[in-house]
């Protein structure tokens, strides 16, 4: 194996066509997202076909750029990784084609990324002293997932959610309080001018040593409660229901996580996903961590979204541990966390 | 001048390489597995039985649409990815225009058909003067009656083929006027061998465009887009109803 290995990495399983060159998993020369946010917005949220649409025309484009300001050649590769799931089958499939097609032409190896190992990789960017074993707690538009990471591409998953992810809630609260799309972002602005404990949202689990979450009845009682205040024909305050919906979502993520680290004694603890940008969250769950004394990391916001310097870092370990994906590499929708069966060892 | 072609748009998943006048390989296949896991591996084979050097391609030719959006993405995606790699152009060959140079030298005119849902086909009318192909009616999609009328209307006879076939022919037994046939099993579906006649002439005439520029043409926008364009429209006042 060389000391130096530089990977070209694709991401398209939502709405941000991004491409990444990383060396050795760690060190990112160049992270170019390009966003389909400001379309989908008009729609109140992600339209897959538009978004499919909009990687085929970008996909090209940031690939060029991300090579160009890495200032490196497709022949100074010595691999490609794309996401292949989970994600939008439509969105994925036009990634997975491209990378194969590239990978193929260019005679580079091709790995295939799992989505969510991506997110969790992000953190390896910036804390070059994190290796596994540690927990992370994975929140997104699409993704709330507790991970045990045993080892580098070893995954258990503790938690999930058993309806909506958490981001799904911040989206749905946002358009009921009239916020708007994208929910994350907007609530927690909202959040800052309102009272935490203006409302008593539930904090819904399934009892000791289970560690799913729940975020579809916690949705249904907000907006219960806006119902009940528009029968009574009284207003309501936007940033106390965003603040106290918040509240109940970051004490939830927070006892599940702490719980898990309890239970597993792990010493370090990791959020991941465009969740864990929410400042009050990340604030949170640092104080919870530093009350364990356990060491505590999330990437910068720019990681916390969906990138393709995550699925660099990912792929990297993937790539060292023998792991190649075939030119029949398909997208896989509902891919699941450790399940490697679409790729194959050399 | 050698390209390789690939066809995904419908049923078929499709690619070959044709050098000048020969078509040196073609692998066809249509049956219900994702073109994503048999385009590329086809691509493969004809590298590797061909012993095909790809730095020798002079383009990627490809059915840009219409048809199916996931089959024309994994077709263009990977047009993309070979041609970017390479560094050569993009062949955009129109789906419906290919189908329709399978019957290349026939007598009457050809009319694919591919079935393009909500009760319209994906088709276009064309007639040849030896091997020039000319289009009388360019690709689009419309309903049925529609083409019927136009068929009609040029009091020639007929040739039919592509998928939409069997979904259209008691129908068009019973709407057209004028002389008509089905094509064999053996020409009606698409091809990339047809792909590629069609790519190395547009090729032969600079007829490219660049991996970045080439993206396919759906014929129709998402569903989201025009059910949204009709509410803008009734917001503001539907011209037709301003009309008197």
């Amino acid at each position: 194996m060389k000391d130096r290995t530089v990977m070209l990495a694709i991401e398209t399983s939502c709405d941000e066509t991004a491409a990444a060159v990383v060396v050795n998993g760690r060190e990112v020369l160049s992270n170019i997202i390009d966003s389909q946010i400001d379309i989908h917005t008009l729609y109140g949220g992600v339209v897959p076909e538009i978004a499919s649409r909009k990687h085929m025309e970008k996909i090209v484009p940031v690939t060029e750029c991300a090579l160009s300001a890495a200032g490196v050649a497709l022949k100074d590769l010595d691999a490609v990784a794309v996401t292949y799931g989970p994600g939008l089958v439509g969105a994925l499939l036009v990634g997975v084609a491209y990378a194969k097609a590239l990978a193929f032409a260019a005679g580079l190896p091709l790995v295939g990324v799992h989505h969510i190992e991506g997110h969790i990789s992000a953190n390896y960017i910036e804390h070059p002293e994190l290796t596994p074993p540690f927990l992370c707690l994975v929140v997104s538009g699409g993704h709330t997932h507790l991970v045990n990471v045993a080892d580098y591409g070893k995954y258990e998953i503790l938690g999930r959610t058993r309806d909506d992810a958490a981001g799904e809630a911040f989206d749905k609260v946002a358009r009921a309080i009239g916020l708007g799309y994208p929910g994350g972002p907007k609530i927690e602005k909202a959040a800052r001018d309102g009272d935490p404990e203006a409302f008593h949202f539930p904090r819904p689990g399934f009892g000791e040593g289970c560690f799913d979450f729940s975020f579809s009845g916690l949705k249904s009682a907000v907006l219960n409660t806006l119902n009940e205040y528009k029968m009574k024909g009284m207003a309501f305050s936007q940033a106390d229901v965003a603040a106290s919906f918040q509240a109940a979502v970051t004490e939830v993520l927070v006892s599940h996580a702490m719980e898990a680290v309890e239970k597993t004694g792990a010493k370090k603890f990791a959020i991941a996903g465009g969740v864990a940008s929410n400042g009050v969250l990340r604030k949170a769950m640092e104080d919870a961590c530093l009350e364990k004394g356990i060491a505590f990391y999330h990437p910068s916001p720019v990681l916390c979204t969906d990138n393709a310097a995550m699925i660099g870092a990912a792929g990297y370990y993937d790539f060292v541990a023998g792991k190649r994906a075939g030119m029949d590499l398909n997208a896989v929708p509902n891919l699941v966390l450790g399940c490697s069966e679409p790729l194959r060892r050399e | 001048m050698k390209l390789l072609a690939i066809e995904t748009s419908a049923l078929v998943c499709s690619a070959a390489v044709m050098e000048d006048e020969t078509l040196i390989g073609e692998f066809t296949i249509q049956q219900k597995k994702t073109h994503s896991q048999m385009l590329m591996p086809m691509v493969e084979a004809l590298r590797e039985k061909l012993e095909l050097d790809l730095s020798s391609l002079d383009a990627i030719a490809v059915a840009g649409g219409p048809g199916s959006f996931t089959g024309l993405r994994i077709g263009s995606a990977t047009a993309k990815g070979l041609a970017s790699a390479l560094n050569i152009p993009v062949v955009h060959v129109p789906t419906v225009d290919a189908l329709a140079y399978r019957l290349c030298g026939s007598a009457g005119l050809v009319c694919p058909l591919m079935d393009a849902r909500r009760e319209q086909t994906y088709t276009g009318i064309y007639a040849f003067e030896g091997n020039m192909m000319k289009k009388i009616l360019p690709q689009c999609a419309i309903a049925l009656p529609e083409l019927a009328g136009r068929l009609n209307a040029e009091q020639s006879a007929v040739t039919f083929l592509g998928d939409g076939v069997p979904v259209f022919r008691e129908k068009l037994d019973q709407l057209l006027a004028v002389s008509h046939s089905f094509a064999p099993a053996h020409l009606s579906r698409q091809s990339a061998a047809s792909v590629a006649g069609l790519g190395m002439l547009y090729l032969r005439e600079g007829r490219t465009e660049t991996a970045a520029a080439h993206k396919p043409e759906y014929l129709r926008l998402s569903q989201a887009e025009r059910v949204r364009a009709e509410q803008m429209q009734k917001e503001n006042g539907a011209p037709d109803d301003a009309d008197p």
